[in-house]
């Protein structure tokens, strides 16, 4: 024993070095510098650089003219504009008043304590959400054609609905179809997030509960959802934000376009047809800092009504 | 009431399995739909008894498809080491260490997480025009080679590593460096997976900054090879169904390989919050 005793001593005797202790004191330094050379370089260049340019009407990257407020002017009166808030308002809409009480309730039923084999269904439910929005518009746009597309056949089947139901075609039936597939995309992704959040809900309350009298019912609101509370708001604000930058599924599923009427457009298309098509990187940046206004006052509003405004840190 | 609870739970288990083969039906359609010749596509609606790789023989044929593979698997693969030494090592940083402008660092990081992205995506394509990095796959995967979001994930798991294990390898003479390495990334191994495969699905499924940055159709990733694919071809929807199935597989068969890993990586930020 006493060898190795010496030899420890002997390895530590140089750790008290300059080298040792200046490693120590600069490596949290060290180690968060490339995350902030990247950030200042990729994040705040470009956020700062995003705020002059929305300023500005461009003609790609090489010629800019400074225009004052006249961006923004033209975008609240920009009929296109609204009509792409209007598109994703209502499809922001469906997905908070549709998905994901839907996504809540698969999660009670898949937690409930009757189900089998729960891994597997949660597997199930969550598998669509593993192809990207590209790839599952590409397989959706078949789907959705008119006579041959599974859901034209399911749902005649099902409901009797015209087989020659032209989804993408017919203004009317855009978002519908949109609404359908994202549906299919996320509602076991939040799912996940609810199943994992009830989970963890403290057991004892619920005993607690039923000694107290409490039926299924109350004990839905009085310790379940207090006890999801915070990984509700969660998911509610995330899919909130993520609904607002749709872009992807439309834009493959309408081929590259709008959609009949602009059905489809949503503020992300907007943005990316006048900077990246028509090339005004300066209206792009307007569009831009309107939508993430537009994103964090929602955000705000909805932490704020949900009362996780106080508690948003636990 | 025995007999109302054992309806009820009959009922459930048969909505629950309903909606799972409801989910499942348009994937396995793909697979039905790659295996048809085009005479057979509509004609059956899931499978046809005479299996057909008319589909895949096609593809390769009209387009250059496993270039496209090739490139999304290297940019992915590229995109996921990279992320993975950053945000781990940053994330390490912020568990670990008291240090100058940590509580500054966390909340940008939590700033940035608020706001979309595309705001920056005009900015973000000048700066990478004047670097000369368009059509480059540096210009693809520099700008995101760190994920804020990956530091979190990897800030949450490394603060559950015990300090005192951490002071022991010190007082043994490690470095600092050389406790993340051989300490803290092996105790780490779950997040690693999780993060590996959210990083990696990440990177392969997105479209709209490399739409914006490459315009050699040789250097194309799969979606937006797909997406052009689907202009030129637009009426061989079981050539289409091929690509789309072989661009979805790799995801599909490295979530089988690290699905445990994955559900927990996904919740932890939001249910220990």
């Amino acid at each position: 024993m006493a060898t190795r005793e010496t030899e420890i001593s002997i390895v530590r005797a140089p750790r008290t070095s300059r080298w040792f202790v200046l490693q120590h004191r600069l490596a949290p330094y060290l180690f968060v510098s490339p995350f902030l050379i990247l950030f200042a370089t990729f994040g705040v260049y470009p956020i700062v650089k995003s705020l002059l340019l929305s300023f500005y009407v461009t003609n790609g990257p090489k010629s800019a003219v400074f225009v004052g407020l006249q961006n923004f002017a033209f975008l609240f009166s920009d009929p296109d504009f609204h009509k792409a808030v209007w598109n994703t308002a209502v499809f922001a809409f469906w997905s908070v008043f549709l998905q994901l009480p839907m996504s809540l309730g698969l999660a009670l039923l898949l937690n409930s304590l009757w189900v089998k084999g729960r891994e597997l269904l949660r597997l199930a439910f969550f598998s669509p959400n593993l192809l990207g929005q590209v790839f599952v518009g590409v397989l959706f746009s078949v789907l959705f054609i008119p006579q041959y597309g599974l859901v034209n056949r399911f749902l005649h089947f099902i409901a009797g609905i015209p087989t020659d139901t032209k989804w993408l075609s017919n203004p009317d039936l855009v978002m519908p179809a949109l609404v359908l597939t994202s549906l299919w995309m996320y509602v076991g992704f939040n799912m996940v997030y609810f199943l994992a959040a009830l989970q963890a809900v403290d057991k004892d309350l619920y005993e607690a509960a039923t000694v107290d009298g409490a039926n299924a019912w109350h004990q839905f609101w009085a310790v379940t959802l207090p006890g999801i509370k915070p990984v509700a708001v969660f998911v509610l604000v995330m899919s909130t934000i993520g609904s607002f930058q749709l872009f992807e599924l439309p834009w493959i599923m309408l081929n590259n376009s709008a959609g009949p009427d602009q059905a489809g457009l949503t503020i992300v298309m907007y943005l990316y047809q006048t900077g990246f098509v028509t090339g005004d990187l300066g209206y792009a940046s307007t569009v831009g800092w309107t939508l993430a206004l537009g994103v964090l006052i929602i955000s705000l509003f909805q932490m704020r009504v949900t009362g996780a405004w106080k508690g948003g840190a636990d | 009431m025995k007999l109302f609870y054992r309806v009820l739970r009959v009922l459930v288990n048969l909505f629950l399995l309903a909606f799972a083969a409801l989910t499942l039906t348009p994937m396995v359609w793909l697979v039905a739909a790659t295996l048809k010749s085009p005479d057979d596509l509509f004609h059956y609606t899931f499978f046809a008894p005479r299996l057909s790789t008319f589909n895949f023989r096609d593809l390769f044929n009209t387009v250059p498809f496993h270039r496209y593979m090739i490139n999304s698997t290297f940019v992915a693969t590229t995109m996921v080491i990279v992320q993975l030494f950053f945000s781990s090592l940053a994330g390490f940083a912020l568990a670990k260490y008291d240090f100058k402008g940590k509580k500054a660092i966390m909340i940008l990081m939590l700033s940035t997480m608020m706001l979309p992205g595309q705001v920056l995506m005009a900015p973000l394509y000048e700066l990478i025009y004047r670097m000369g990095l368009v059509d480059s796959y540096a210009g693809l995967i520099i700008p995101g080679a760190v994920s804020v979001f990956g530091i979190f994930l990897f800030r949450q798991s490394i603060l559950q590593v015990p300090d005192e294990l951490l002071h022991a390898a010190r007082i043994d003479g490690c470095s600092e460096f050389r406790i993340y390495w051989d300490i803290v990334m092996p105790i780490s191994r779950p997040m690693i997976g999780a993060f590996c495969l959210i990083s990696f699905m990440g990177t392969w499924n997105s479209f709209l900054w490399p739409q914006i940055i490459l315009h050699n159709t040789d250097r194309f990733t799969l979606p937006i090879a797909l997406n052009q694919l689907v202009g030129l071809y637009q009426q061989q929807y079981g050539t289409l169904m091929a690509g789309t199935f072989l661009s979805v597989l790799p995801v599909i068969v490295l979530f089988m390989l690290l699905q445990k890993e994955f559900i927990a990586g996904l919740t932890a930020g939001a249910v220990k919050g």
